[in-house]
């Protein structure tokens, strides 16, 4: 069953790049007309089939797993970023006959696909629950809040669309800054699934002895090969070379080394693609996108704000805090994750505002929605494996 | 204030920018689109502004105001967690010095500035009250007049209120009886309610959503106004209580009526040698894994009436408590939060002596929690306890010294007597020794007498959170009323479509308070195949066209 289940999560991975594919063709793909007037150009309505085959195979990555395991498979980072991936694309199969806007699935899907393979670099056997976690309020407050978060994506995604489509890249300024600093992140972010997929494969392992901030010995494992090294830090294994510098004691250098490789990939990427089109990465989409009609995104980013956050409120803090009272005896304890999913709340209610009583839309509002996701992937990554807390499940 | 009276013969209050009942504007705006937030009704705040009540009441009805106090209390929120609050610093050190010790100088100054402390500071209180008062005056400053415009609108609208709706749209002449009755039976099967008016159409749905933000709003202030009655007396129970196996303690904050007692106290790993699904994992972990904590507790309670510690107790329930499944009764909770494994909690001493015949075996027990002073035996010989150290160390000034009554490294000073010495009498002194766990020191000379510790007692003890929260409720009502105003606002949306005829022209318009793209699509299947004009929507700007422009040219390639 588990094996089963991990081979339907490969299945609608592959199933998302073929949407992705198919909503690139009806996009750019020749348009023409049967004798009645008729669209011919049936990739879009393919796109949307691939994506809700991608979903359906995820969904039963989903219950197979649950099955598998015995409890809902939201219980460490690899099972939650797969359900935020699969959420995303839920929420997208919504939105879309709403629609019927191609754009919005040339730009959901590999987001999808990057959040799912992100997920992968996180262990991804079955790990037993700890007692704080065996209840059923797991399946209740985690599935709420992915789903939420899998709406409020959708958000981004268009806002992404919005920028892309409408900023004015004949003239440098802080909003093309702005979307090539998004592009760069999500490049560096391929750039890290692919370093790591790729050294994994080859089972890449560097092992050093160095001094820690206790002062006492220790060994710590490369994964990649190591451009900064640790305090004092000497290679034992046969792979591996001695780094150019080693860093102090209070840094976990491996971490900081997987961070410089993500870095600099996202530059060879980055740097790549500016090469070729010889313009913004950002501007090179933009042909792309020439004809989606501006309002309509924006009101699809607004729409899936307005969606999503009812279900963000109810899972990411209603249900959140019924869990809290029962299992850790408070519903509401300023643990980090408690706040910055607070911060989260916050923040979509003053875009909201923002937008129903300034008149924020459009550009400012399509800001705003990729700040929301950045505020998410904050809390989901940064929370989780910097700041020490309860929820530190990883 | 004057009222201002409409050309329709409505009277509207002053300051009234749309005419309540037709619609008409009664101010200048050189706007193509007329501002339909509020319907341009007149608002308190927008009115008067000369008094201080007027201008607190103003500051705080603003949207602008509301949303700074949104941004400062995120921003000061994130704040707090750069480093851990005060409460999740390890146990046993102290504040002044951890942040400093951990972090250095941005630790200093994080403890300096407070912000250790940040979420209970006198400032952040202060921005939760303002964000509750502008709640509560933003909230009655739309919502009175919203209702009265909702409540009043007319069938017939103004000409000019149409001509300023985003989506509208005219043309010459007029629609036949039987336009109408389809277009009436297309608004019901799309659910609007219809209203005629001398062949004018009116039709509305959804108005109900247009009170979903001061539903939420109320859901809020309720929930506030929960968190605050905590720190009214009473009205908040949060006590610790530890409890070693066997042993029973009264539950605080039940005036001496409920106890718990503590039957068995267990910890539960995962097997890691068992060949299943999570042993991959199980084996990565340099720890084992905790499968379950658990107290299995009996709950009592006191027979009514009766006074005194020796009544007997009436049992209420057995109940094992576990995280995720406190002892619950009548408001009150036990959650498992703690515990002690393996403490000690009685010492066996044997007497022996290589020069004394001692008749018989002189044995005797010393309960750790509970101490006894003497101790005799049938030969004749007393033990005095004279001192009982349950947590030993050397206090500051070289005294020996107890840390708490927790007996982790318990020493006891033993006198002995012999059958021939009368304790009670003055200046008769016995053997004394010194004795805890692997010592056994004589402090006045030679003895004859060695007290030898023959045994040890272990036991595991419970650490238990005692919880009652009478907010609870407050916090419920006012979380479930903020979740109703916010679905009820979110996902339904209130839409309007007027239909008019005028001096041979057809006018049609149409309003949404949000999701416009839905309301145009009502309005396409209205008007298909009747006489009504296309209504299209006014802010659709150039770029529209230039779309329009360019899908062609895509269709012609």
């Amino acid at each position: 069953m588990f094996e089963f289940s991990s081979a339907m999560l490969y299945a609608a991975f592959v199933l998302y790049l073929l949407a992705t594919i198919l909503f690139a063709v009806s996009i750019t793909g020749k348009r023409f007309k049967d004798k009645s007037g008729e669209e011919k150009n049936r990739a879009g309505i393919l796109g949307y089939a691939a994506s809700i085959a991608a979903l359906l195979s995820g969904l039963t990555y989903f219950v197979t797993r649950w099955i598998a395991v015995g409890f809902a498979p939201v219980s460490n980072m690899f099972e939650y970023m797969t359900a935020l991936g699969i959420a995303m694309s839920l929420a997208f199969a919504i939105i879309y006959p709403m629609y019927k806007n191609n754009y919005l699935g040339l730009f959901t899907m590999p987001v999808v696909m990057l959040i799912i393979a992100y997920a992968s670099m996180f262990p991804g056997e079955a790990q037993p629950l700890i007692p704080a976690l065996q209840s059923n309020w797991l399946f209740i407050h985690v599935i709420t809040t992915v789903i939420g978060q899998g709406i409020l994506s959708i958000g981004f995604a268009a806002g992404v669309l919005y920028l892309v489509r409408k900023i004015d890249f004949t003239k440098k300024s802080r909003k093309v800054k702005g979307i090539e600093f998004i592009m760069f992140s999500i490049l560096s972010l391929v750039a890290y699934v692919g370093i790591g997929i790729g050294f994994g494969a080859a089972d890449y392992t560097a092992q050093f002895n160095y001094v820690d901030e206790n002062a006492e010995e220790a060994v710590m494992d490369y994964y990649l090969p190591p451009l900064v090294g640790p305090n004092e830090g000497e290679l034992v294994s046969e792979q591996g070379f001695t780094p150019v510098i080693n860093t102090p004691a209070f840094v976990r250098s491996n971490d900081l080394n997987t961070v410089l490789w993500s870095f600099i990939g996202g530059l060879v990427l980055y740097g790549g693609i500016r090469g070729i089109g010889r313009k913004p990465v950002a501007a090179s989409l933009q042909p792309v996108v020439k004809n989606v009609n501006p309002q309509t995104v924006d009101e699809i980013s607004y729409r899936a704000i307005a969606i999503g956050f009812p279900v963000f409120t109810l899972g990411g803090l209603i249900f959140a805090m019924i869990w809290a009272q029962i299992a850790w005896t408070r519903f509401w304890g300023w643990d980090p994750k408690e706040v910055w999913a607070l911060i989260t709340f916050l923040f979509y209610a003053a875009y909201l505002h923002l937008r129903l009583s300034r008149g924020w839309h459009g550009e400012k509002s399509a800001w705003l929605c990729v700040i929301g996701f950045a505020l998410i992937m904050f809390n989901l990554v940064f929370v989780n494996l910097i700041i020490a807390g309860l929820h530190s499940y990883a | 204030m004057n009222k201002v009276t409409c050309e329709c013969g409505h009277q509207n209050p002053y300051g009234t920018y749309l005419c309540e009942s037709c619609g008409k504007p009664l101010q200048e705006s050189d706007e193509k689109v007329a501002n339909m937030r509020y319907e341009g009704v007149a608002r308190r705040s927008q009115t008067y502004k000369s008094s201080i009540v007027d201008k607190i009441w103003n500051f705080f009805s603003s949207v602008k105001v509301g949303i700074w106090i949104i941004v400062l209390i995120l921003v000061t929120s994130s704040l707090g967690t750069i480093f851990p609050q005060e409460m999740y610093i390890p146990p046993g050190t102290t504040a002044t010095e951890y942040y400093q010790e951990e972090y250095g100088i941005a630790g200093q100054l994080y403890y300096d500035l407070g912000f250790h402390n940040l979420y209970s500071s006198w400032w952040y209180m202060m921005l939760i009250a303002a964000l509750g008062i502008s709640l509560v005056i933003a909230s009655l400053d739309r919502f009175v007049p919203l209702y009265r415009a909702l409540k009043k609108q007319r069938t017939t609208r103004h000409t000019a209120f149409m001509k300023k709706q985003r989506v509208f749209g005219e043309s010459e002449g007029s629609l036949t009886e039987e336009d109408r009755t389809i277009m009436k039976e297309r608004l019901k099967q799309k659910r609007y309610r219809v209203k005629e008016e001398n062949g004018n159409l009116f039709a509305e749905k959804n108005r109900f959503s247009r009170w979903g933000p001061y539903v939420n709003h109320i859901g809020l202030i309720i929930f506030l106004i929960g968190g605050m009655l905590r720190f009214f007396p009473g009205m908040y129970l949060d006590e610790y209580v530890w409890i070693r196996e066997g042993e029973r303690e009264v539950i605080s904050g039940t005036n001496g009526e409920y106890f718990v007692e503590n039957r068995e106290f267990m910890v539960e790993l995962y097997d890691d040698q068992e060949e299943d699904l999570f042993q991959e994992a199980l084996t990565r972990e340099d720890n084992p894994v905790v499968s379950n904590f658990q107290t299995s507790a009996t709950l009592y309670k006191r027979p009514e009436g009766i006074i005194g510690d020796n009544a007997e107790l009436e049992k209420v329930k057995d109940h094992d408590i576990r995280v995720n499944q406190p002892l619950t009764f009548e408001g009150i909770s036990l959650y498992q939060v703690d515990y002690r494994l393996n403490e000690l909690s009685t010492f066996t001493f044997t007497v022996e002596s290589d020069t004394v015949d001692l008749e018989e075996d002189m044995t005797f027990q010393v309960d750790l929690n509970d101490p006894a002073r003497y101790y005799e035996f049938e030969n004749g010989y007393q033990i005095e306890l004279l001192e009982y150290f349950p947590n030993f160390y050397i206090d500051n000034n070289g005294e020996p010294s107890t840390q708490n009554r927790v007996p982790d490294n318990p020493r006891i000073i033993f006198e002995l007597f012999t059958p021939d010495q009368d304790p009670e009498a003055e200046g008769t002194e016995g053997e004394l020794s010194l004795i805890g766990v692997r010592v056994n020191e004589e402090l006045n000379g030679e003895r004859d007498h060695v007290i030898r510790m023959e045994d040890v007692e272990l036991v595991d003890a419970t650490g238990l959170t005692v919880r009652r929260d009478h907010t609870l409720p407050f916090l419920i009502a006012g979380g479930a009323i903020f979740m109703v105003g916010l679905i009820q606002g979110s996902y339904w949306h209130h839409r309007r479509i007027w239909i008019q005829e005028k001096a041979g022209r057809l006018y049609v318009a149409g309003h949404a308070n949000k999701n416009w793209h839905a309301l145009k699509r009502d309005l396409s299947f209205v008007s298909e195949n009747t006489r009504l004009p296309e209504a299209a929507d006014q802010l659709d700007d150039e770029a529209e066209n230039e779309e329009e422009v360019q899908q062609k040219k895509g269709g012609n390639a």
